[in-house]
């Protein structure tokens, strides 16, 4: 293999890890002050088809991108009304929110495919893009994939050495000692579902108009799904999330061009691992013992009751 | 979590149905239904821009022509296998007179339905077991894919062609050898690169696939999935796609050449129609470009003239049946004569087609 075709495969790692940090790292948020949103296929759909309408409608990517962003926050807003104000249970809630954005989706979507936009272009970072090889990988693509950097660097930095990360890791382990302390339990969780929400919503937003700039229903098949395993392989590490999104990324543009180059491969065994992962990382989360080996926040998952 | 949607052709439907279900009870259903129910089953969702949506559009098609005299039902995003089976038979229970199932794996489930339902027609889309009130259709797509083939092969500069497929099974590879076909037909020096995505509808991967085909000298694209990402794709790129089920020029006017369409309004009239006329008999269709079920759509004008013209003549031949997709000689990867001068794939064989024709570049991969 020379060298460009390895140049381009990272190139389209970075684009194709995307969505994934953007939504693994905003639910990574989310768990961390232990509340497990399993709705985030719905938000996904949900700020693909919103940004998309928003672009066809107002001709302005950026009103576009914005819109997406409301919409996530609008689904996690319901879901945190409904899963820490009136205590419901996490998983059932995140998964009723994952098939109302299907349907939602669907049908405020349905006059809109079809309809074709010009979507967000790459747009190369002037000096960065030159560095040889990193530049191209990194420094050649669209506004949101660099957007998708500075959040890692934030998400990174909160949990690295802010007030907040501390507040929020308090709440997700122990949230009657956080209580304790002074700390608004439900504040925090709500914060930390809504920028959860504005996350997913923006991934979704990358994904009908800048990936591919077009709504069909559906159309982020499963990814929402596969960030969720990837918050727990990467073990609730802003690092480890973005590696294992480029690494999963890396292998599916891989699957692809060994088929172009002419190697055997098995196409539909490879298709099925991510799936395998997150089916795998669902069973090991619904057992405490190993919440505690995987170092999972405490109480995720656990309604918190303030006492009155 | 499928929802029934039931639409009729008019709204003074209610009080006809009332004063039909009067008369009917009064003289006995012995005459030709003046009124039929017709349900669909879809495998995904209308808005799919594919394959769901070709069949949709032909739904409606029958309720513009029959008006009130139908009244039509669907059920979308309807998974294979064990929900299929509730869903046909709860169609079925509430008094349809025909259903569409309208893809391949609700074989099975249509087939035991239907003997609970005998009174019933049931019309199953790609399947190969028919019974007493069970018919089977199926669209030649693979002739409109020799078209575009003819059209990819004189337009191709690089003299590689990009295919992007989903899964290895007969349908798509006689998609493949057909449109290979085509391409060799007019470009003996051009080959035809095939990379599977394993999956019927994933936008983004789509699109990888596209990205990654291009990056291997492909300079015209087409894909055996159901979305339009590979189209946008080409267009971005500037370079030139074929699309498929339905004219998907929409994502792409510069890039897009011709699309292989699926019609099924031919089919779904006749059938509703014979239901109505109390005429209904189980076949095993199997339409292509002469009876409208399988096309192409219209040319890009870039494709220069003579091409055209050739490309039309060659769907006159076909229409006609002066000439066959897989008239010999064929070969195969190997170069090995698989049909010989003179003679041509049977039905049969194109049901079954596991092996690549001479001029698709890779292995195919075990199904």
């Amino acid at each position: 293999m020379d060298i460009d075709l390895i140049t381009n495969i990272l190139y389209a790692t970075v684009r194709t890890g995307t969505p994934l940090i953007l939504v693994a790292l905003g639910e990574m948020v989310c768990e961390k002050s232990g509340v497990l949103n399993l709705g985030q296929e719905g938000m996904l759909l949900m700020g693909a088809v919103v940004g998309f309408m928003a672009a066809v409608t107002t001709g302005s990517l950026f009103v576009a991108v914005l819109l997406a962003i409301v919409a996530g926050i609008l689904m996690s807003l319901l879901f945190g009304f409904l899963s820490i104000t009136l205590v419901s249970n996490q998983v059932a809630t995140g998964l009723a929110l994952t098939i109302f954005g299907a349907g939602l989706s669907a049908f405020l979507g349905s006059s809109y495919v079809g309809v074709g936009i010009t979507g967000i272009e790459p747009m190369s970072i002037p000096l960065l893009s030159e560095i040889p090889i990193i530049g191209k990988i990194f420094f050649q693509q669209d506004p949101l994939v660099y957007l998708s950097f500075i959040l890692f660097g934030l998400v990174f930095w909160i949990f690295k050495s802010s007030q907040i990360g501390l507040k929020i890791r308090a709440v997700g382990e122990n949230p009657e000692a956080a209580n304790a302390m002074g700390i608004n339990v439900h504040k925090v969780r709500y914060l930390a579902v809504i920028f959860g929400g504005a996350m997913t919503g923006l991934a979704g937003g990358y994904l009908s108009l800048a990936y591919t700039p077009l709504w069909a229903e559906g159309m982020s098949a499963g990814r929402g799904w596969i960030a969720l395993a990837l918050v727990v392989f990467a073990s609730w590490k802003a690092e480890r999330i973005m590696l294992g999104a480029y690494l999963f990324g890396a292998f599916s543009i891989m699957h692809l061009v060994m088929q172009g180059l002419g190697f055997e491969v098995a196409p539909n065994l490879l298709a099925m691992l991510p799936y395998i992962a997150t089916i795998v990382v669902l069973v090991l989360l619904s057992s405490d013992h190993m919440k505690t080996k995987l170092s999972a926040p405490m109480s995720l998952g656990v309604p918190y009751r303030p006492q009155v | 979590m499928n929802t029934l949607k039931t639409t009729t052709g008019n709204k003074m439907k209610s009080l006809k149905t009332l004063v039909t279900a009067l008369t009917l009870s009064a003289t006995v259903m012995a005459q030709a239904a003046d009124n039929v129910k017709v349900g669909f089953v879809y495998v995904g969702p209308t808005g799919d821009a594919g394959w769901t949506y070709s069949h949709d559009e032909a739904r409606k098609y029958v309720v513009d022509q029959l008006g009130d005299k139908v009244e039509t039902s669907y059920v979308e995003s309807v998974a294979e296998g064990a929900d299929a089976e509730r869903v046909i038979r709860n169609l079925a229970a509430k008094g349809h007179d025909l259903i569409f199932t309208t893809s391949f794996g609700y074989m099975n489930p249509t087939l035991k339905v239907a003997k609970r339902f005998p009174k019933v027609k049931f019309e199953h889309a790609t399947g190969y077991k028919q019974s007493k009130n069970v018919g089977t259709y199926m669209a030649r797509a693979y002739q409109a894919r020799y078209l575009t083939g003819l059209v990819a092969g004189k337009m191709t500069k690089s003299n590689v062609i990009g295919y992007v497929a989903s899964f290895p099974i007969p349908e798509v590879i006689r998609g493949i050898n057909a449109f290979t076909k085509g391409v060799r037909e007019v470009n003996p020096d051009a080959t035809v690169k095939v990379v599977w995505v394993s999956t019927w509808y994933d936008p983004a991967k789509e699109r990888e696939a596209a990205e990654t085909l291009i990056l291997q000298k492909a300079d015209v694209l087409t894909q055996h999935t159901d979305s339009a990402a590979v189209i946008q794709t080409a267009e971005a790129k500037g370079k030139y796609a074929i699309g498929y089920h339905s004219d998907m020029s929409a994502y792409g006017s510069t890039a897009h050449l011709t699309s292989a369409v699926h019609d099924w309004r031919p089919i779904y009239l006749a059938k509703t129609k014979a239901v109505l006329n109390d005429n209904w008999t189980k076949e095993d269709l199997w339409y292509g470009i002469k009876e409208g079920v399988t096309d192409i759509a219209p040319l890009n004008d870039a494709i220069p003239a003579d091409v055209k013209a050739m490309v039309l003549a060659k769907k006159a031949a076909l229409k006609a049946g002066t000439i066959r997709v897989f008239d010999g000689p064929v070969k195969d990867q190997s170069g090995a004569i698989k049909v010989k001068k003179g003679a041509s794939l049977n039905d049969g064989d194109l049901k079954g087609f596991g092996w690549y024709v001479e001029g698709v570049e890779g292995k195919l991969p075990k199904s």
